[in-house]
């Protein structure tokens, strides 16, 4: 009951991505991520800080007319790796997904250490971090090594 | 092994493997013999930063054992100044010569240029983060002096921040169950990243900022040097750095095997007292940067070095 109360925080969509489960107060974090706190064509309505059973407290967002794709998915994996998406068709629940963060992420943002090679815009390899560990998240860059920061990396992201 | 980025690209088996390949090849590096090994192939020297010994020491190494060396020459002049990438600079080279040794302003340049090119890579420092060559010459000069790698204290002391040689040898003591004390001044500890990973391992790390207390138990005791602009002002450097220099005097009391390294260039680090002490072995352990490098040559390149060198006493 409790869930389905937050959920009616903010009105149903009928097509569109819920974003649930997002560890609570990361939810601007994750609209940043996901290119969607700027300029944006499609409404996103956010919640924040609503009592969950699983998290104690949590934020859902919901976005839409628009369907994420895997690579965003990867993203959010960065900032929520243990939140869970639903993509809304006609009001109903077409399809469910899970944030995976492989072994390592790619091409999805740039290494926070300001001396590595990879800082160089025009060097055409890809950006790769190695996941080190998923709880609590580490990740390190493939060429450098260096440990990442999670704060600066949502800054970082490609 | 392609290329050889950081330490973690050998084995211990391969480290003691290289170690006996370079001791076989010294009358070859004393110029007291020669064997061509390496005739017909072609190194590639790209420093993009300035190095005095590693450079030459890979030269010579080359040229030692018959082969050549092209180099990237002074940056200022270079493709590298009209603003050529990396990666284009690798892949020209790349289809000139056999192997590169490279070193880099940037941290990961190494790795990078490993991604990129089709031959193997020697990483000769990569910003503040690894110089594998300089270790395994580091790694000769301790098993010449104590006949193991296993078990010893060493002290690596001085800039254990931005030094990549001690990065790199810390990594590699604590695979052969070595103590390691880091006695370095506060702004200049060893990063924590290192520290954890190293404990992480099972090594025995203690930090400290006490060098002369320490230097009684330690069986090796790596010097780096200090640099001033590292400090706030020069007040600051003069008190601080005064506690990071040895003087034969402070070697009284030390173990009678005990060996003083420092990768060099030392700027007053190590007093000229300490170099007629039977510890001083910074002079041998520079020589011994031409041996290690033709040992890594050889393997890199897959050439088999003959049990029986001409010439030599084994």
């Amino acid at each position: 009951m409790a869930e389905e109360h937050n959920m009616r925080r903010v009105t149903a969509i009928k097509n569109g991505t819920v974003i649930d489960h997002i560890p609570s107060g990361q939810a601007l974090k994750v609209l940043e991520l996901l290119n969607l706190s700027g300029d944006t064509s499609v409404p996103v309505s956010l919640v924040m800080n609503v009592p969950s059973k699983k998290m104690g407290a949590k934020d859902i967002i919901k976005v839409e007319d628009r369907e994420l794709t895997q690579s965003e998915l990867d993203r959010l994996a960065l900032v929520a790796p243990d939140s869970s998406i639903a993509i809304i068709r006609a009001y109903s629940v077409a399809e469910k997904l899970n944030v995976n963060l492989g072994d390592e992420v790619i091409n999805v943002v740039r290494c926070t250490f300001s001396n590595c090679i990879t800082q160089n815009p025009r060097e055409p390899l890809p950006h790769r971090l190695k996941v080190i560990r998923t709880a609590p998240l580490a990740l390190r860059c493939h060429y450098c090594q260096r440990p990442q920061d999670l704060d600066e990396l949502v800054l970082n992201l490609l | 092994m392609k290329g050889l980025i950081t330490m973690d690209d050998l084995t211990n088996e391969d480290i003691h493997s290289i170690l006996a390949d370079a001791e076989r090849l010294l009358p070859i590096a004393r110029g007291e013999s020669y064997l061509p090994l390496l005739q017909g192939k072609i190194l590639g020297n790209l420093f993009f930063e300035p190095s005095t010994r590693t450079r030459m020491s890979f030269e010579t190494a080359m040229k030692r054992l018959g082969g050549d060396v092209v180099n990237l020459g002074d940056v200022k002049t270079s493709s590298v100044v009209k603003g050529e990438t990396l990666f284009d600079t690798i892949q020209m080279v790349d289809g000139y010569t056999d192997i590169i040794a490279m070193r880099h302003p940037r941290q990961g340049a190494a790795r990078y240029a490993q991604d990129a090119a089709r031959v193997p890579i020697l990483n000769g420092g990569d910003g503040a983060g690894h110089h594998p060559t300089q270790t395994m010459l580091d790694l000769f000069t301790i098993q010449q002096s104590h006949g193991t790698l296993e078990g010893l204290t060493v002290i690596l002391a001085g800039d254990l921040r931005y030094g990549r040689t001690v990065h790199s040898l810390s990594h590699a003591l604590v695979r052969f169950g070595c103590r390691l004390i880091f006695a370095s001044p506060d702004l200049l500890r060893m990063p924590t990243e290192i520290v954890e990973d190293l404990r992480e391992h099972g090594a025995d790390v203690t930090e400290t900022e006490d060098l002369l207390g320490n230097i009684n138990q330690a069986d090796v005791v790596y010097m780096t040097r200090i640099q001033k602009e590292r400090f706030a002002d020069e007040d600051e450097y003069t008190k601080v750095a005064g506690a990071y220099k040895l003087h034969a005097r402070d070697l009284a009391n030390v173990k009678s095997e005990m060996v003083i390294l420092h990768p060099l260039p030392r700027v007053d680090e190590i007093h000229p007292s300490v170099d007629d002490t039977r510890h001083a072995r910074y002079f041998e352990q520079a020589f011994n940067g031409v041996v290690a490098r033709m040992a890594l040559l050889c393997r890199l390149l897959n050439i088999e070095i003959p049990d029986e060198i001409p010439g030599g006493d084994a």
